[in-house]
C-alpha cells in the first residue's frame, strides 16, 4: 500500500460555478489503476465525483481522461506509474482532467456524442455494397480483413480525440477516430463506394488534408489503431488509386513533392506552393485562376523571403541537382512501375525477436 | 567527434542561417562533420505518405551512405522532420530482415546496403548534444552565459512522438533536452502551452486557417508567458513561426506578435561565443535584435 494524492479538475454545470481543482488522499498498491484511486475517492470521500467506467479492463473504452496532461484509460494506467511521472511537477500529485476537444458535462465527464460520434456518423460508418447481395455470405480474401484489422481495434475511448492538434484549432476537423474508421470501409473489398468515401474526404476542408502529421493520436492510442497512419493510408489511396485531385491541394501538394525529389534529389522548396496549387504542374499552378487566386496573398512570405536574405532570386529560380540524382532516378522509376505498392504494417507484422503479445502477433506468414 | 552529416534539404534552402550556424558551431564542440552531400531528401511524411517502399529505399540509401563514412560514430541531422521521418523507415527496415533485404535489393545497383546494427544510430543535434557530448561538456564550454534570457523550447512533433519509435524507452528524458540545454546555457525556459505541439507547417498548402492558427497560438502563448525568444530543433517549424509569422497574427487576432526564434545551432552557437552575424541571426524575419542587445546588456562573463 502506498499513499497517492489526485488532483481532479471539478466541475459541476448545474452550481453555476467555475471548474476547480480538488485534491484527495488514496492508498493503493501501485500497480492498481488510476481508475481505482478515482472510485476510492468517490467511495470514501465523495461520492459526487463524476467519473464514467465500465469494464475496468481496457475494452470498453468509457473511461479515457487526461492524466498528468496526457490522454489515456485511467483503468490502464498505474497509479504508482502515473505518480512518479508526476514526482517532479505538481509536487508529486497525479493531474486527472477531463479529455479535451469534448465539451464537459461533469468532472471528468465529456460529451462524446456533441464531437466523437457526431463525427464518426459523418463517414458513414457502415458498409454500403454494391448489386444484390450474394446467395450465401460475401467471401473476402483473408489478407484484405487482416488489413482493416488494426482500424477496427479502435474502442471509440476517444483519447485520439481529445489529444488531436489540429481539432485543437479547427473543431470541424473530422479527426483521427471517425477517418480510422472511414479507412475501415475503404480497405473492405465488399463496399461498393471506394472511390466515393474518398473523394468525400479528400474534398472536405476538414477531411484527410487537414490533418497535421503531428503523431499525438498515435501516441495516446491504447489499442494501437494509428489513427495517424490510416490517414495517410486513405490520402495514399485517393492520389495513387483514384488519382482525385481535390480543391485542398492535397494531391498536387503531394505530387508537386515527389516530383521535385525525382527531379532534383532534394526539395526545390521555391516550386513546391506553385506546383501545389496546380495539381503539380508548375505552368497549371501559376496561370490557371484558381492557382493564382491561391498564390496572390502568398506573396509577402515571398517577399520577407528575399527581404530577409534567406532567399536569393537565383534560388527562388533555379536548384542544383545531386551528383547522383541519376541514382535517385532510377529509383522512383523502378518502384513506381512495380504493379503493387509494398507495405509493411508493423501493427500485422510485428518485430522479429520480438515477443509475440497480443495485437502484434501473426500476419507474415500469410 | 566524427559524425556523417545530414542537413536536410531546408537548411540548404529556405532557411540557409541554420546551415551556416551548424557549420560555425561544429569547431566549438570538436565535431567534425562529413556531409553527406549526395544524399536524398527523407520525404518529410509527403513521400511516405505516397508510396512506402519508394521512401524506405531512399532512406536506405541515405543510411548506407552514412554507415559508409569511415570511424564516424553515427549519423547527425539537424531537422527534427528529417529525424522523424528518417526514424519511421528505420523502424520498418530494423522490423524484419525479409523487409530489409527487400529494400536493400533496390539498391543493390549501386553496391549500397543498409545493414541493421544496434549500435548504429542517426540523431538530432538535440539528442546528439546531450547523450553524446553530454552537457557537462557544454556548460564548460559556455564563455558567454545566457543569463537573463527567457527562452522557449519548441519541440515540435516529429522530435517527441510516437515515443516508441523515437528511443524513448532507452532515453525517456528526451521530450526535456531543449529545457535542460537551455538551462546549461544560462538561460531560463519558459513553460508555455505549445512547447510540444504543432506547428502547423504540414498544412500550410492545404489548410492555411488550420496551419497559421496553430503557429500564432504558440507564438502568443510563449509571449504571454514573459518569453523573450522561441527556439526549436527543426527548420520546418522556424518556417511558419519565424516565416509566416506576419501573417500568423491576423489568424489569432493577435496585434502583438514579434517574437524572434532562433535555430537550435544558433541558441548554443551563441552561449560558446560565436557572434550573432556568423550564425546569420540578420536573415530572420522576426529580428533577432532584442535577443541581441539583452546579451549585452548582461553583465560580461569571467
Amino acid at each position: 500500500m502506498a499513499d497517492y494524492t489526485l488532483k481532479i479538475r471539478r466541475f459541476n454545470p448545474e452550481s453555476g460555478e467555475a471548474a476547480y481543482w480538488e485534491d484527495f488522499g488514496v492508498d493503493l498498491p501501485p500497480e492498481r489503476s488510476v481508475l481505482d484511486g478515482i472510485l476510492q475517492a468517490k467511495d470514501r470521500e465523495d461520492a459526487s465525483i463524476g467519473i464514467r467506467c465500465s469494464c475496468r479492463a481496457a475494452i470498453c473504452g468509457s473511461c479515457g481522461v487526461k492524466i498528468n496532461g496526457k490522454s489515456r484509460l485511467a483503468c490502464n494506467t498505474k497509479i504508482g506509474d502515473a505518480a512518479s511521472q508526476a514526482a517532479s511537477k505538481n509536487s508529486g500529485a497525479v493531474v486527472v482532467e477531463p479529455m479535451g476537444n469534448m465539451p464537459v458535462l461533469k468532472d471528468l465527464i465529456v460529451d462524446m456524442d456533441a464531437v466523437h460520434w457526431k463525427k464518426v456518423q459523418r463517414v458513414v460508418p457502415w458498409l454500403l455494397p454494391e448489386g444484390p447481395p450474394p446467395d450465401r455470405e460475401y467471401v473476402v480474401p483473408a489478407e484484405a480483413m487482416i488489413d482493416v484489422t488494426q482500424s477496427m481495434a479502435c474502442i471509440h475511448c476517444g483519447a485520439c480525440v481529445s489529444a488531436c492538434l489540429s481539432l485543437e484549432v479547427d473543431p470541424g476537423f473530422i479527426g483521427p477516430a471517425a477517418l480510422a474508421k472511414a479507412y475501415r470501409f475503404v480497405g473492405d473489398p465488399r463496399d461498393g463506394a471506394t472511390e466515393e468515401r474518398l473523394r468525400d474526404l479528400a474534398e472536405d476542408p476538414h477531411g484527410i488534408y487537414d490533418c497535421t502529421h503531428c503523431f499525438a493520436c498515435i501516441e495516446v492510442c491504447p489499442k494501437d489503431v494509428a489513427p495517424m497512419s490510416q490517414i495517410m493510408r486513405l490520402r495514399r489511396r485517393a492520389t495513387a488509386d483514384y488519382e482525385i485531385k481535390d480543391r485542398n491541394n492535397g494531391y498536387g501538394h503531394e505530387q508537386a513533392f515527389t516530383s521535385l525529389v525525382e527531379k532534383y534529389g532534394t526539395l526545390f522548396e521555391a516550386q513546391l506552393l506553385p506546383r501545389s496549387l496546380g495539381d503539380g504542374s508548375l505552368v497549371k499552378g501559376q496561370l490557371s485562376p484558381s492557382g493564382a487566386k491561391q498564390l496572390i496573398p502568398t506573396l509577402p512570405t515571398a517577399a520577407r523571403g528575399l527581404k530577409s536574405g534567406k532567399v536569393s532570386p537565383r534560388k527562388a529560380l533555379t536548384h542544383p541537382k545531386l551528383p547522383d540524382q541519376k541514382q535517385v532516378r532510377r529509383i522512383f522509376k523502378e518502384i513506381e512501375s512495380k504493379d503493387e505498392r509494398l507495405e509493411l504494417n508493423l501493427y500485422i507484422v510485428g518485430e522479429e525477436g520480438a515477443e509475440e503479445e497480443g495485437m502484434a502477433e501473426g500476419g507474415l506468414e500469410a | 567527434m566524427k559524425v556523417a552529416y545530414w542537413p536536410g534539404c531546408v537548411s540548404r534552402g529556405f532557411t540557409p542561417e541554420l546551415h551556416g550556424s551548424m557549420a560555425a558551431l561544429a569547431p566549438k564542440l570538436d565535431l567534425e562533420l562529413v556531409e553527406l552531400d549526395r544524399a536524398n531528401c527523407c520525404g518529410a511524411g509527403v513521400i511516405a505518405e505516397h508510396n512506402q517502399e519508394l521512401v524506405d529505399t531512399l532512406n536506405a540509401r541515405t543510411f548506407a551512405m552514412a554507415q559508409g563514412v569511415e570511424d564516424a560514430a553515427g549519423m547527425m541531422n539537424i531537422c527534427s522532420t528529417c529525424q522523424g521521418a528518417q526514424s519511421e523507415c528505420q523502424e520498418r527496415l530494423d522490423a524484419t530482415g525479409e523487409y530489409r533485404d527487400g529494400i536493400n535489393s533496390n539498391l543493390s545497383g549501386e553496391g549500397l546496403r543498409y545493414e541493421r546494427d544496434g549500435q548504429w544510430w542517426n540523431k538530432n543535434l538535440l539528442w546528439l548534444l546531450v547523450e553524446e557530448i553530454g552537457l557537462d561538456t557544454v556548460r564548460e564550454r559556455v564563455v558567454r552565459p545566457l543569463e537573463g534570457l527567457r527562452i522557449a523550447p519548441f519541440y515540435g512533433c516529429y522530435i517527441v512522438r510516437p515515443t516508441r519509435r523515437l528511443g524513448f524507452a532507452d532515453h525517456p528524458e528526451r521530450d526535456q533536452y531543449l529545457d535542460q540545454l537551455i538551462e546549461a546555457l544560462g538561460a531560463e525556459p519558459v513553460e508555455y502551452a505549445g512547447a510540444r505541439k504543432c506547428c502547423g507547417f504540414p498544412v500550410i498548402t492545404m489548410n492555411r486557417t488550420t496551419s497559421l492558427r496553430q503557429a500564432g497560438r504558440h507564438l502568443a502563448d510563449a509571449i504571454d508567458a514573459g518569453a523573450d525568444c522561441l527556439v526549436t530543433p527543426c527548420p520546418l517549424c522556424h518556417l511558419n513561426l519565424d516565416l509566416q509569422q506576419p501573417d500568423a497574427e491576423k489568424y489569432v487576432e493577435r496585434n502583438d506578435l514579434g517574437i524572434p526564434v532562433l535555430h537550435l545551432p544558433q541558441m548554443v552557437g551563441l552561449a560558446l561565443g560565436l557572434e550573432p552575424k556568423e550564425l546569420g541571426m540578420n536573415k530572420h524575419v522576426v529580428s533577432t535584435k532584442a535577443v541581441v542587445e539583452k546579451l549585452a546588456a548582461a553583465p560580461a562573463a569571467a
